[in-house]
């Protein structure tokens, strides 16, 4: 065991994983994550704690994930690269072993032009690839990454994000293998809709051995209305929303929209579990936690392995 | 070269309000070129001054120069005679030029007029893109000749990240991605195999001020002036 997480423990048990995800609030009540926390509890087998996502302040994700530990939950600890150096993770990584957290998904971070401090310098001290390394390193070696050593290895599951659709997809498989080979243990996909994309992306990975190497888990969003769909087609970026989601969305009067959405992702999720190289499923419900329990329930998800 | 961009009148109204004889000093080289500071712009930021002074009920002695080269010496020293005439001076070369004409005139009072912006290219007239941070530790011959600590928006080593969009970078569709460029040409040259290592760390050279000294050169124990 490298960090002895449930997440670790549920995946090299060789069990099917699924994992969730919390925003933290825009406000110092830890109400707000416990709340959410309610839906999630014994439905999935970690959180991610999102870290000023989209660029947007919000509670550290750190001190999200120790509520969220409280909770009796385990976090996945979002990190990004554009708020802090090479000093500021480090430590945070020390201090977030410390108090308990056991995995950890390294990102480089949305540009600060998304959010509501378009005008704050982004720090990218170092990118995503080289936080999976120096986590490594801290963790398998025991040294900083200016070589030096530390006193008490952090046990930390390394996690990465992996986007299978952005161009030029042909890159993105040797991408993804880069990440590997920086010393990723498991990796969440972005939001998958083409599923044919999909499919090819994670036959070359199965080719060239990555999902050996890496547990992979394939990200779904259900769609909440056909707007979202549309934003989500048109406006966010590396984001690839094929013409048959927005008909299906279309086929159906807008009070069914949700539903459609929730049958369109159990679909891809028993898709997913029959695909080879396909370790699990993160399920990114986003200010949609109180639809997770049904989601899970549907998808055949309950109850979560307990190892 | 370097280029600048002209500061908004106001703001330099203000800066140079409490003076009543100021020095306007232009620089012939980059930012002549670029539009910004030469002696044309000197010309037209000393006729604007003139007449908002004298709008404002507070009119000012204006006397204007524009030198070969601010960020050196020898052109620097045609001032010596003049500068006790004002008491104030404003400077339209780059940040470097403005900070040599203040270290030569320490108890002038020295306001910027213009916004130093980087280190460009030029387009067209009147359009400059910027290419290099001078960042000190040149990558371009592993990136395809693309710069990706200027133009990838998050400044990664290991890109592209996930918000790269159909070839352009995902803060602005105008904007291409820098990485999506570097993997398109090194593909066309063959040499996609400088993009599978892992690049590590930079190891910063720009936190400090930094003094260049070329091989067979060395620092005289004082400074000329
Ligand atoms: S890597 Fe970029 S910033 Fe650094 S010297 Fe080369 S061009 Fe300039
Ligand atoms: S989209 Fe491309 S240029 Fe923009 S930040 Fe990402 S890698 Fe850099």
């Amino acid at each position: 065991m490298k960090s002895g997480s449930n997440l670790e423990k549920v995946l090299t048990a060789g069990h099917f994983a699924f994992t969730g995800e919390l925003g933290p609030p825009r406000g110092a009540h830890a109400e707000e994550v416990r709340k959410k926390a309610v839906f999630l509890k014994g439905r999935v087998d970690s959180v991610n704690i999102t870290d000023n996502q989209t660029a947007m302040v919000r509670m550290a994700s750190w001190a999200a994930s120790l509520i969220l530990i409280q909770e009796g939950l385990e976090p996945n600890y979002q990190m990004v690269c554009r708020d802090r150096n090479r000093l500021a993770m480090q430590a945070d990584i020390l201090g977030a072993c410390a108090l308990g957290i056991r995995n950890m998904l390294c990102l480089s971070g949305d540009h600060c032009q998304f959010g509501d401090h378009p005008t704050a310098k982004g720090v990218f001290d170092i990118d995503s690839m080289q936080l999976i390394s120096t986590v490594k390193k801290m963790r398998d070696e025991g040294k900083f990454l200016s070589g030096a050593d530390l006193d008490g290895k952090p046990q930390i599951f390394i996690g990465a994000a992996s986007n299978p659709f952005a161009d030029p997809f042909e890159w993105r498989v040797h991408r993804l293998a880069k990440k590997i080979s920086a010393g990723v243990d498991f990796v969440q996909t972005q939001c998958i809709y083409n599923m044919a994309k999909f499919r090819e992306f994670i036959r070359q990975a199965n080719d060239m051995g990555l999902t050996e190497k890496a547990y992979i888990l394939a990200g779904v969003t259900p769609m909440k209305s056909l707007g979202m769909a549309k934003y989500m087609k048109g406006k966010v970026p590396g984001m690839d929303v094929p013409d048959e989601i927005i008909s299906r969305l279309q086929g159906v009067a807008r009070d069914k929209q949700a539903e459609e959405g929730i049958k369109i992702a159990l679909e891809q999720i028993a898709e997913f579990k029959e695909m080879k190289g396909v370790h699990g499923v993160h399920l990114m419900a986003i200010e949609w936690e109180h639809r997770v329990p049904e989601i899970a329930e549907r998808a055949g998800m309950l109850p979560r392995p307990k190892v | 070269m370097i280029v600048a961009k002209r500061k908004p009148f106001d703001e330099i109204m203000q800066l140079v309000k409490g003076h009543k004889k100021v020095l306007v000093v232009g620089c012939g080289t980059c930012v002549a070129v670029c539009l910004a500071g030469g002696e044309k712009e000197v010309a037209v930021l000393a006729t604007e001054l003139d007449m908002g002074r004298k709008l404002a009920n507070n009119p000012v002695e204006l006397g204007s120069i524009t030198l070969e080269r601010q960020c050196d010496r020898e052109y620097l020293a045609q001032l010596d005679g003049m500068v006790k005439d004002y008491d104030a001076l404003i400077s339209m070369a780059c940040g470097v030029g403005i900070q040599f004409l203040a270290e030569r005139f320490p108890d002038k009072p020295v306001f910027p007029a213009v916004d130093t912006c980087g280190l460009a290219v030029n387009q067209d007239v009147g359009w400059y893109e910027e290419r290099c941070r001078s960042c000190g530790r040149c990558v371009l011959g592993l990136t395809g000749g693309i710069c990706p600590v200027t133009m990838c928006a998050k400044g990664l080593y290991n890109g592209p990240c996930g918000g790269t969009n159909k070839g352009s970078c995902e803060i602005n569709a105008d904007q291409p991605c820098a990485w999506f460029n570097i993997y398109e040409r090194l593909k066309a040259q063959g040499r996609l195999d400088c993009l599978l290592k892992v690049q590590p760390p930079q190891e910063w050279k720009d936190t400090t001020p930094r003094t260049l000294i070329q091989p067979g050169y060395t620092k005289p124990e004082k400074a000329k002036t």
